[in-house]
């Protein structure tokens, strides 16, 4: 393995940990959205706040690592995308903006308009971002950012169906996995009804995001043939992996195996995300750029790689003492 | 690598559609605007958990409730002003791309490993902030207070980072240009380049003193309305005595920047001082407005610059007339930008000599009510001197974004529309604003109506 590729691997390490952690979080916004009159949504959104509020925004450090990872070692890459894609990326940050202030002004909110008004914008926010982050993964996956400053189409690059394709299955993605951590958080404070009724929204969104899956390889087959041969192709156990996980959570949910259910979510998501690079590697910019001729030079990605394998040393045993201690604290003092 | 060198080399030069006057200052304004609205949370993201963490340690040694108190109010708003940093953070690592795809082409590279490195610092300060919120009653106490430092420590490396990565864009080093690409690149030459180790030094003093100013500010008015406890004095007095024993080594540092500036980036010093000609004996220029290559309606301190600068009069400064027109920076906004620091410098180091004054000859704060006047608004002082400082360095720069390897206007993106991009950030930042400040004052106030109230109902279940 080169260090190029090798921080590649670790850069989408990044992205996935986005997806999974990051995304949750915007998945919890998108159930607030239909959680229901203020009345009968209150136990979801406070279950919602409640599992957000201790991480509140922090899980961005994600996709700033991946952005501050790819401008390092492929800056080419970053700045081709950045600059195309920069009206999606300003919409994405205007949610990112709009997220994090409502979710605070709600959680400081008495009033019901107010409530109603700021739980309105942290909802649609959580909805639009994964959306056009989405969007703009479509746009690069089906070669459509050339590299260059701003030399795609600056319209076309993020309209377009695989673009499409792209928001609606970060939506998708991110309400299923929302929705079955959500059950195992809401047993966990012994909210048996709040897990049923996430259980429920966990097999629809599970159902819904397949549905558009399957519907989406006609969209990749006709739109970006190239990622099509690579998904059918090399990418395929990968795709089969994350079929197979997501029927078997699937049925985990519906046996109310919830803690189980969380996990296969995670598989069937992550391998979501490890797909698209195996299916167009060593292509990160198709047709013409690859990994190789993208790559900075090789004092800098070494450099890179130690820093951030020794950065790992102190931050993954942290991130995990952060984990145990919010599991454990939940256990002893339940709600 | 033909694809690579093929796009790259063609991309500076022909800046056709787009990339226009307007839209390179609606750039600069953006990302002024965003950096500038982010510097001042990352101000107290350096420099409160320190105080915050101190409070704690002293609350428990003295058996002294108060400290602890504030200690936990001070670590909520900390919760607050993170998580709101976090988002303008996010939204400064999209517009390093979107609006300088240029400078990230080429120079990404080479000043990309402090970015990474304050990656991980900010993720250490996000994860120890959660434990330390979390575990407040949670864990053991020693334990808690061990779990404040990483904050401490984070916060401040990740100043470090961030400046160093700066002070390259001041002095470029670590690569070698061959056919107008950085090659051999030496990472961590470029980051400890000669402008790092004063401006990060200054920077992180500059934090303290915006926290240490700020959190006392908010105390100074409780006490303004008549709540005189020992909770408001402690509130008052401990962030503002580490502040004002700051101010003065900040005014040392800030001399030793000048200097450096006069050896190695003339034409800044040149603009901060509104200097045309290169000369000995040269005045100091208080005041005044430059126009047609001079100082005008200035108040002048004869041979004072070259004594500054060389502590001789005979010390010969570097004038704007040296380089031409086009590589000269607008010299008013950096002549005033550095003025207002300055004098707010000095303001704020005379207000703690004032304290200090009191202090020694009856053991007490100031009885005149206008020492607390001065105080409240020592934060928002400390805040306009920051950001007058930040204006004075990077105006000061232009039009160079790296000096003397790539101008502003080779760095922009070259796509229209970039100024509706400024005016709708304009507008969202608006709203955050107020979210973050509605937000801490209610955290405020919860105190005020009574204080055991609000003690742990937030972050817990």
């Amino acid at each position: 393995m080169t260090a190029a590729q090798a921080v590649l691997a670790l850069a989408w390490a990044g992205v996935m940990m986005y997806a999974l952690l990051g995304g949750a979080d915007f998945g919890g916004g998108f159930w607030d959205a239909l959680a229901g009159s203020p009345r009968r949504g209150y136990g979801q959104r406070r279950l919602i706040e409640h599992s957000i509020g201790p991480v509140w925004e922090a899980n961005h450090v994600w996709l700033i690592f991946v952005l501050v990872i790819f401008w390092t070692c492929f800056p080419i890459v970053f700045a081709s995308v950045a600059s195309t894609m920069y009206i999606p990326l300003t919409l994405v940050a205007f949610g990112i903006i709009a997220r994090g202030a409502a979710f605070a002004f709600r959680k400081a909110s008495t009033e019901l308009w107010q409530l109603r008004l700021f739980g309105g914008a942290f909802a649609l926010s959580s909805v639009v971002t994964p959306f056009f982050l989405g969007a703009i993964a479509g746009g690069v996956a089906s070669g459509r950012v050339p590299a260059g400053l701003a030399k795609g189409d600056i319209i076309g690059s993020w309209v377009n169906p695989t673009s499409f394709l792209g928001g609606v299955l970060a939506i998708g993605t991110t309400a299923y996995l929302a929705a079955v951590y959500l059950t195992a958080d809401a047993r966990r404070e012994g909210r048996r009804d709040l897990a049923d009724a996430f259980r429920h929204r966990g097999i629809i969104a599970a159902v819904v995001t397949g549905v558009v899956v399957i519907g989406g390889i006609f969209v990749i087959h006709q739109d970006a043939p190239r990622l099509y041969s690579g998904l059918i192709g090399r990418a395929l156990p990968i795709v089969v992996l994350s079929a197979v996980a997501g029927i078997v959570s699937l049925a985990l949910l519906a046996a109310r195996r919830y803690a189980l259910a969380r996990i296969t979510a995670a598989i069937a998501v992550a391998a979501v995300i490890w797909g698209w690079p195996v299916a167009q590697y060593p292509l990160l910019l198709p047709p013409h750029v690859t990994v190789m001729n993208a790559a900075a030079q090789p004092t800098v990605l070494r450099t890179t790689l130690a820093s951030v394998l020794i950065g790992l040393v102190l931050l993954v045993p942290s991130l995990v003492w952060l984990f145990t201690l919010f599991q454990r604290s939940r256990h002893a003092e339940p709600d | 690598m033909f694809v690579l060198r093929g796009y790259t080399v063609a991309m500076p030069e022909p800046f056709g559609a787009g990339g226009g006057p307007i839209d390179l200052f609606a750039a600069r304004g953006q990302m002024g605007f965003s950096l500038g609205w982010h510097i001042i949370l990352a101000c107290f993201g350096v420099g409160m958990p320190a105080f915050t963490v101190f409070a704690e340690w002293r609350g428990h040694r003295t058996g002294n409730e108060d400290y602890i108190r504030l200690a936990h109010r001070w670590a909520k708003a900390m919760g607050v002003l993170f998580a709101v940093g976090a988002v303008s953070g996010t939204i400064l690592s999209f517009e390093m791309g979107q609006l300088w795809p240029g400078l990230m082409a080429r120079y990404g590279q080479v000043v990309g490993l402090p970015f990474a490195l304050e990656g991980f610092a900010f993720f250490i300060e996000a994860i120890f902030l959660g434990i330390y919120l979390y575990g407040w009653d949670r864990l053991p106490r020693r334990w808690h207070v061990l779990t404040g430092l990483p904050v401490c420590v984070a916060g401040v490396a990740s100043a470090f980072f961030i400046v160093s990565a700066n002070a390259w864009m001041n002095q470029p080093r670590g690569f070698d240009l061959v056919n107008g690409m950085p090659v051999h690149v030496r990472p961590w030459a470029a980051m400890f380049n000669p402008a790092m180790p004063r401006q990060v030094l200054h920077m992180i003093l500059a934090a303290f003193m915006v926290s240490g100013f700020g959190i006392a500010g908010v105390y100074a008015v409780g006490m303004l309305r008549g709540r005189r406890d020992r909770y408001h004095r402690i509130g008052f007095l401990l962030p503002f005595t580490a502040a004002a024993i700051i101010a003065p080594v900040q005014v040392i540092v800030g001399d030793s920047m000048a200097r450096f500036l006069a050896t190695n980036q003339q034409t800044k010093l040149a603009a901060i001082e509104g200097l045309n000609e290169t000369g000995s004996h040269v005045p100091l220029s208080i005041g005044g407005l430059y126009s047609d290559g001079r100082m005008r309606y200035a108040l002048r301190v004869p041979d004072a610059l070259s004594l500054l600068v060389g502590y001789r009069p005979g010390t010969v400064v570097h004038g704007l007339s040296e380089v031409p027109p086009a590589d000269r920076p607008p010299v008013n906004p950096v002549h005033l930008g550095f003025q207002v620091m300055v004098a707010i410098g000095f303001g704020l180091v005379l207000l703690g000599l004032w304290l200090a004054l009191a202090w020694w000859r009856h053991r007490d704060l100031p009885r005149s009510r206008w020492f607390l006047r001065l105080s409240a608004i020592s934060g928002v002082a400390a805040v306009v001197a920051l950001e007058a400082g930040w204006v004075t360095t990077e105006v000061g720069r232009q039009p160079w974004i790296v000096w003397r390897y790539m101008r502003t206007s080779d760095a922009v993106n070259p796509v229209p529309g970039l100024w509706i991009s400024l005016l709708s950030l304009l507008a969202v930042y608006t709203v955050l604003t107020v979210a973050a400040v509605y937000v801490l004052d209610r955290l405020r106030r919860q105190r005020v109506t009574a204080p055991q109230e609000g003690w742990t109902e937030e972050y817990t279940p």
